[in-house]
């Protein structure tokens, strides 16, 4: 199981969650079981989560993701990259995440 | 794992916060049949298992999809799969993945004894998400399926349970209160306070309903003979008399009063409802008059809950002993009299009912608020009841009126 950010690689959403967007919230609904630390747990990003997330589509690597977030919100890389990594790190521990296929 | 601030959990059956309004469909009751295995002697619903007439007439595997599909796009996020006994349908498995791969949670309410080892492996790797809900007849064979009349149905249901128990599928269970189990309620509480996910007592039910398409008057009798009437009903509610004072204190203090000619007073088809085994959708599961049903074949979830479900909602009462008696009375929110329960009982919307008025005196007497000889609907000077009986709440445990 992946588990280390690698900004060189892209990432996308696992098949074991669907990802839902209810009155503005994005909840992850996991599918498979041992995602959580309960069975009936559901998950919502942040904002800043959320715009990482749509970002997350398998092709873009997580640098790309990075500079387009700075350019979006005019922020500092050293502040996104943080954000980025902390977010794909996270996601990936809770396997909501996987790396994409590469070629 | 700890929340980071990226990614929040939530947990449980509490609904997550909303930024703006709530989904148009919160949560969606879904009758996957009227048949069951079972024939249990207090049944509101069932019909044979074997029903053809039945099981021809019912929502097909499309139309189903159909429903949950369009209860996704209004936001729904927990469909409760219930019937008649809903593993009954040959097409459950693909009903059940259809809805968790779009996002759904699912409440499953069965007797459990059609869990098989292929479900219950089904159910550790794809978790419903909400703790599967069992019905529990008696703890014996004989008390069991005295109560099913279905042979057999009895070591099917506490395999169905050990499947789940072995998988560490989640299950709660609730108990039905029959003669032929009443020896066994405190059997059964323990053993089911010992089931890993029962973090509150398993709760009874016993004022039972009335058939609800109105079908059989013979059944309608013996449900009548199987219920507790008010006394013991009232027995049963004040076990842990303090616990029950406090909370009646509570409830009492914000959610009763006299609806006027108000029909509906509770939640039902606001944010939810009810679709039955063949297409037509209710504010809840158990009101099937046919003024308050809308046909899905015909329409869709959405016009059903922005349109009719809100028309229903504005029908005033019209019966006089009605308006005489429910819609004065100060019981109202204790008293569990409702539209649906008119209709089961009368086929009318709007006629009080003797049984369910008499379980709400018993336990307004029980808890000051009415002399013996009062009828709450001719109480004017309730508030001060109600206030009263906050400050009585340091004589929790001690009844300010005799125990029946």
């Amino acid at each position: 199981m992946e588990s280390t950010t690698n900004l060189d690689a892209a990432y996308v959403p696992s098949e074991d969650v669907v990802a839902r967007e209810i009155e503005e919230e994005l909840i992850i609904v996991p599918l498979a079981a041992g995602m959580g630390d309960t069975e009936d747990e559901l998950y919502s990003l942040n904002e800043t989560g959320r715009a990482i997330w749509d970002r997350l589509d398998g092709k873009a690597s997580l640098k790309d993701v990075v500079d387009e977030l700075c350019v979006e919100f005019e922020a500092p890389a050293g502040e996104i990259e943080r954000d980025v990594a902390g977010l794909v790190g996270e996601l990936l521990k809770r396997r909501m995440l996987v790396k994409a296929a590469t070629g | 794992m700890e929340d980071n601030t990226y990614v929040a959990r939530l947990g449980g059956t509490n609904p997550p916060l909303w930024k703006s309004n709530s989904p148009l469909l919160g949560k969606l009751d879904l009758e996957l049949t009227e048949r069951c295995n079972n024939n249990c002697i207090h049944c509101s619903i069932n019909r044979p298992a074997d029903d053809r007439a039945a099981r021809e007439k019912e929502l097909s595997t499309g139309e189903i999809g159909d429903v949950l599909k369009e209860a996704v796009s209004l936001g729904c996020l927990t469909v409760r799969f219930t019937g008649g006994e809903p593993l009954l349908r040959d097409d459950f498995e693909e009903l059940y993945l259809f809805a968790r791969r779009r996002g759904l949670r699912v409440l499953l309410c069965t007797n459990a004894t059609l869990i098989t080892p292929h479900l219950a492996e089904l159910f550790a790797r794809i978790p419903p998400l909400e703790m599967v809900e069992i019905t529990v007849y008696g703890m014996r064979e004989e008390s069991y399926e005295a109560v099913t009349r279905s042979p057999g149905s009895f070591e099917a249901a506490w395999q169905g349970m050990n499947l789940l128990l072995e998988k560490k599928v989640p299950f709660g269970v609730k108990g039905a209160l029959l003669p032929a189990n009443r020896e066994e309620m405190e059997e059964f509480e323990a053993w089911a306070s010992a089931i890993p996910w029962m973090d509150r007592p398993a709760p009874w039910a016993m004022f039972f309903n009335l058939r609800a398409r109105r079908d059989s008057e013979e059944k309608n009798r013996l449900i009548r003979r199987l219920r507790l009437s008010a006394e013991e009903g009232l027995r049963m509610l004040t076990r842990e008399p303090q616990e029950y004072r406090k909370a009646m204190v509570e409830f009492c203090s914000g959610f009763i009063g006299p609806p006027g000619d108000r029909l509906f007073t509770c939640g039902s088809g606001i944010g939810s409802g009810c679709v039955d085994a063949y297409g037509f959708f209710q504010p809840c599961l158990l009101l099937r008059h046919p003024d308050t049903v809308y046909d899905l074949r015909k329409g869709s979830l959405k016009d059903g809950l922005t349109r009719f479900f809100p028309e229903v909602r504005e029908r005033r009462a019209k019966d006089p002993d009605y308006l005489n008696r429910c819609a004065r009375c100060f019981l109202k929110g204790l008293c569990e009299h409702c539209p649906a329960k008119s209709w089961t009982e009368h086929g009318v919307l709007d006629r009080p009912v003797d049984y369910l008025c008499e379980i709400a005196h018993a336990q307004a007497r029980y808890l000051g608020l009415l002399g013996a000889d009062e009828n709450a609907w001719e109480v004017r000077n309730w508030r001060e009841r109600i206030e009263s009986m906050d400050e009585q709440s340091d004589l929790v445990g001690v009844p300010l009126t005799e125990s029946v």
